[in-house]
């Protein structure tokens, strides 16, 4: 049984690991299959109707509890690296861990229910908010990724002074206060609550652990302690993160416990056993089952009309109203009730994203939305024609997956030409550069006066990926500029030039 | 020159012209002497890029008229656009890798190969197909997607186009070359030889905001010359450029123009193109602004021209 414990960590750090690197990761080398270690992720496989993942999830809890918790969830790791560098701070005389916390019932379970009936009336931003993962992909995109970048970029700066360019600079990840300050919020909570108490912030705040915990309650096997063997020392509920073993009453508070197996090694008397929870038919007090019977159903129920109400198109509030021009979504989400009732804002895409024209909204798709990604487009920042990466890597589904012959007829935005900004008609120069950069053709120049050509826009064609508008010279209002669509139409494809097939073999000189 | 290689070769001329052997002389070849019989323009048609190359180079005095032992060596391709080889948006790969293995088998210390790409740079450099090309014949590509990278020069004789950000790669070269593809363009008209200097400097939105075609002209009085303009007309553009929609964009004439004048090579290449698809090569009009400013002739008439059927 204590060998329990070193799986458990392993496991943890097989899943943690990646998953920091793959967020983290800013030059593309490692493999995107990495996502599929985010689609096992409780709340993108809820959203995205996963129904394999939700059920091995499901039954993985009913087995053996909240292992989701201790291994799967890279903020529950977090934590715990975090609780342990709490210990390793503390003086010598109070490494004294944990002691046993009554539950925060009516705080968890409220914010439980809000969640979840906000969700099912339609608004997901407190899913954005709660889910761990995202919260981690926040944490870890708007923070450590801009830090790994900055020390990239300064060591690469140093090397090219010398001539050598092995390492190469990197775009920054670009500034957008709300999303920075919400991550670095959560950031902060987050750390002090489990450098002080442990998985405190996950019994408390987290609604999947709260969630998970009702499941945990009726779970096959359970942690237990053995009454005629345990002498009340309390040496287990001192490695309790959960703080959740009552080493006096000799009771273990399944409902938080992560099922971290640290209290399996801690006791002398082997008092505390992972086991079968249903071996015998004792005489426990009949209300507690009926309890579990009851937080089961609630639980079950509440899973059920998550995943029944997932795809509800309902929104709450008028998005239209709060934006100033119409927000870009990635290529693949459909449409705006889709995309903003599915996407968590974990930054999975915006890390991912090799040209960097996804970036987390302030307030472009309200407050519901900030953090989910949309393109902003700068000088050579647009969105690549060869590349699907985004719809590819979303792990919730608010991203259809799009073939790459898909996304090049996705018309995420169309294009608007303002002829009298556009440099040929203010200055009578020749410019092109939308049409030079545009993939489609969509913004192709058309004769003006004098053997100057102007650009004009075939909007049918036109996918709205912006190379037009981030090049465009005139500034700081662009003459060329892409307009989102909140359904994501299907483009013509453009039409192929004629063939040449004359043979040349003069040099015309 | 050195100030040291000046005084060896002043006092090897000396000791020349006082024995006149031949042995002697051959060792000066290489510097002043056989400049006038050699062409300033030299096209290629028929063969495969390395071959092309080798056979143009031979008629302007071998890559070792032009690279050195020790010197650092620059190559310039277009490698702007994401596209595959075939597609005729970049260089042609194996001009490329024939360039690199010629220059460092002539004693080249160091080749680098760079383009400040419109697209995202690490995957045009791989989907060109050039990375690889540099790679394998011990070249070295590299970034030039920062400012950091860049540093400013002024140009004296420009109109427009007084001072550019360029890479310090080719700012801390001994010799470099300007290795363009010959494309059709929706703003320039056509992207040759001074098109492609558009990929050495940092700031190309002040082109298009002051006269594209005079900052095009203003770049190419830039004091550090490409030793040759090797203009690649294997697969041309003829349509949709410089990106292109498809293959039917491309077309294949297996050409090259090889000429250290930049106005001559541009002018010579856009006959060729025109045979291709008919331009008035005075709307092409930075190579008329860059003869207006010295930088070269369009008279090929003047120029002795060497045309090869391969």
């Amino acid at each position: 049984m204590k060998y329990l414990k070193y799986i458990r960590r392993t496991l943890a750090l097989l899943f943690f690991l990646p998953i920091v690197l793959f967020f983290i990761d800013f030059t593309g080398k490692l493999p995107t299959q990495l996502h599929q270690l985010l689609s096992i992720q409780w709340i993108p496989a809820l959203l995205s109707l996963n129904l394999v993942v939700v059920l091995v999830l499901v039954v993985l809890s009913l087995l053996f509890g909240r292992i989701y918790c201790s291994t799967i969830c890279p903020l529950g790791v977090y934590q715990d690296i975090s609780s342990r560098k709490g210990r390793f701070f503390k003086k010598k005389s109070k490494k004294v861990r944990f002691n046993y916390a009554k539950p925060k019932n009516i705080l968890r379970y409220s914010i439980l229910a809000v969640t979840v009936i906000a969700f099912v009336a339609g608004s997901s931003s407190l899913v954005l908010l709660l889910d761990p993962y995202s919260t981690f992909g926040r944490i870890t995109s708007q923070l450590f990724r801009p830090l790994a970048i900055w020390i990239n970029n300064s060591l690469a700066y140093l090397l090219s002074e010398m001539g050598n360019y092995t390492l190469y600079k990197v775009e920054q990840v670009s500034f957008v206060g709300l999303a920075f300050g919400l991550s670095a919020l959560f950031f902060v909570v987050v750390t002090i609550m489990s450098w002080l108490n442990g998985r405190l912030y996950c019994n408390t705040i987290c609604p999947v652990g709260t969630s998970l915990g009702l499941l945990s309650k009726i779970s096959i096997f359970h942690i237990s302690m053995d009454d005629s063997a345990c002498n009340s020392c309390g040496a287990c509920a001192k490695q309790c993160k959960s703080q959740c073993i009552d080493s006096k009453s000799k009771n273990v508070d399944d409902s938080r416990c992560v099922s971290c197996f640290n209290c399996l090694t801690s006791c002398k008397k082997n008092a505390i056993k992972l086991e079968y929870r249903y071996k015998k038919q004792n005489s426990d007090a009949p209300e507690a089952i009926n309890n579990t019977r009851r937080t089961f159903l609630l639980a079950s129920g509440a899973a059920l009309t998550t995943v029944a109400l997932a795809n509800t198109k309902k929104f709450v509030g008028d998005n239209d109203s709060m934006l100033i021009r119409k927000p870009i979504m990635p290529p693949g989400a459909t449409s705006l009730e889709h995309f903003n009732a599915h996407c968590t804002g974990c930054q999975l895409c915006v890390t991912k994203c090799p040209m960097q024209v996804l970036k987390p909204a302030a307030l472009q798709y309200g407050i519901a939305g900030i953090t989910q990604p949309h393109l902003t487009f700068s000088t050579h920042i647009f969105c690549s024609y060869d590349c699907n990466i985004c719809s590819t890597v979303c792990p919730t589904g608010a991203l259809k997956h799009l073939l790459l012959e898909d996304k090049k007829v996705t018309q995420i935005g169309v294009a608007h030409f303002r002829k009298e900004k556009c440099v040929v008609f203010t200055d009578e120069r020749d410019c092109g550069a939308c049409s030079e950069h545009c993939p489609t053709q969509a913004v192709h120049m058309i004769p003006y006066k004098g053997g100057l050509t102007i650009p004009e826009v075939t909007e049918d064609i036109c996918i709205g990926c912006g190379a037009c508008e981030s090049i465009c010279p005139a500034r700081p209002h662009q003459a060329i500029y892409v307009e989102g669509s909140a359904t994501q139409a299907k483009a013509k494809k453009p039409t192929e030039a004629k063939k040449f097939d004359k043979k040349i073999d003069d040099f015309g000189f | 020159m050195k100030r040291r290689d000046f005084f060896k070769s002043a006092a090897i001329v000396g000791i020349a012209s006082v024995f006149k052997t031949n042995a002697l002389a051959s060792v000066v070849a290489g510097k002043k002497l056989a400049v006038h019989s050699e062409p300033d323009l030299v096209a290629v048609m028929g063969g495969q890029p390395a071959v092309m190359l080798n056979r143009a180079l031979k008629e302007l005095g071998g890559i070792s008229h032009f690279v050195k032992k020790g010197q650092k060596v620059v190559i310039k391709p277009n490698i702007g656009w994401d596209k595959t080889p075939e597609l005729a948006a970049n260089t042609n790969p194996e001009l490329i890798s024939t360039l690199v293995k010629l220059c460092k088998d002539a004693g080249a210390s160091e080749v680098i190969v760079f383009d400040h790409t419109c697209q995202d740079w690490k995957k045009c450099y791989t989907n060109s197909g050039i990375e690889r090309a540099v790679l394998s014949t011990g070249g070295k590509i590299v970034p030039a997607n920062d400012e950091s990278y860049y540093r400013e020069v002024e140009l004296p004789h420009a109109v427009s186009l007084k001072k550019a950000k360029i890479h310090q790669a080719l700012l801390d070269c001994d010799v470099w070359f300007n290795v363009p593809i010959l494309k059709h363009h929706g703003g320039a008209k056509n992207s040759i030889s001074m098109k492609n200097l558009m990929g050495i400097v940092w700031d190309r939105g002040y082109f298009h905001n002051h006269d594209l075609h005079q900052c095009i002209a203003d770049l190419a009085t830039f004091h550090k010359k490409p030793a040759l303009n090797i203009v690649d007309a294997y697969r041309i553009m003829k349509s949709n450029g410089p990106q292109g929609k498809s293959i039917s964009d491309a077309v294949m004439l297996k050409s090259l123009i090889v000429s250290p004048d930049f106005v001559a090579a541009d002018t010579a290449s856009m006959k060729l193109f025109s045979q291709v698809q008919p331009t008035d090569i005075k709307d092409v009009r930075h190579i008329s602004l860059a003869e207006k400013l010295k930088v070269g002739t369009q008279n090929l008439e003047k120029l002795n021209v060497k045309r090869i059927k391969l």
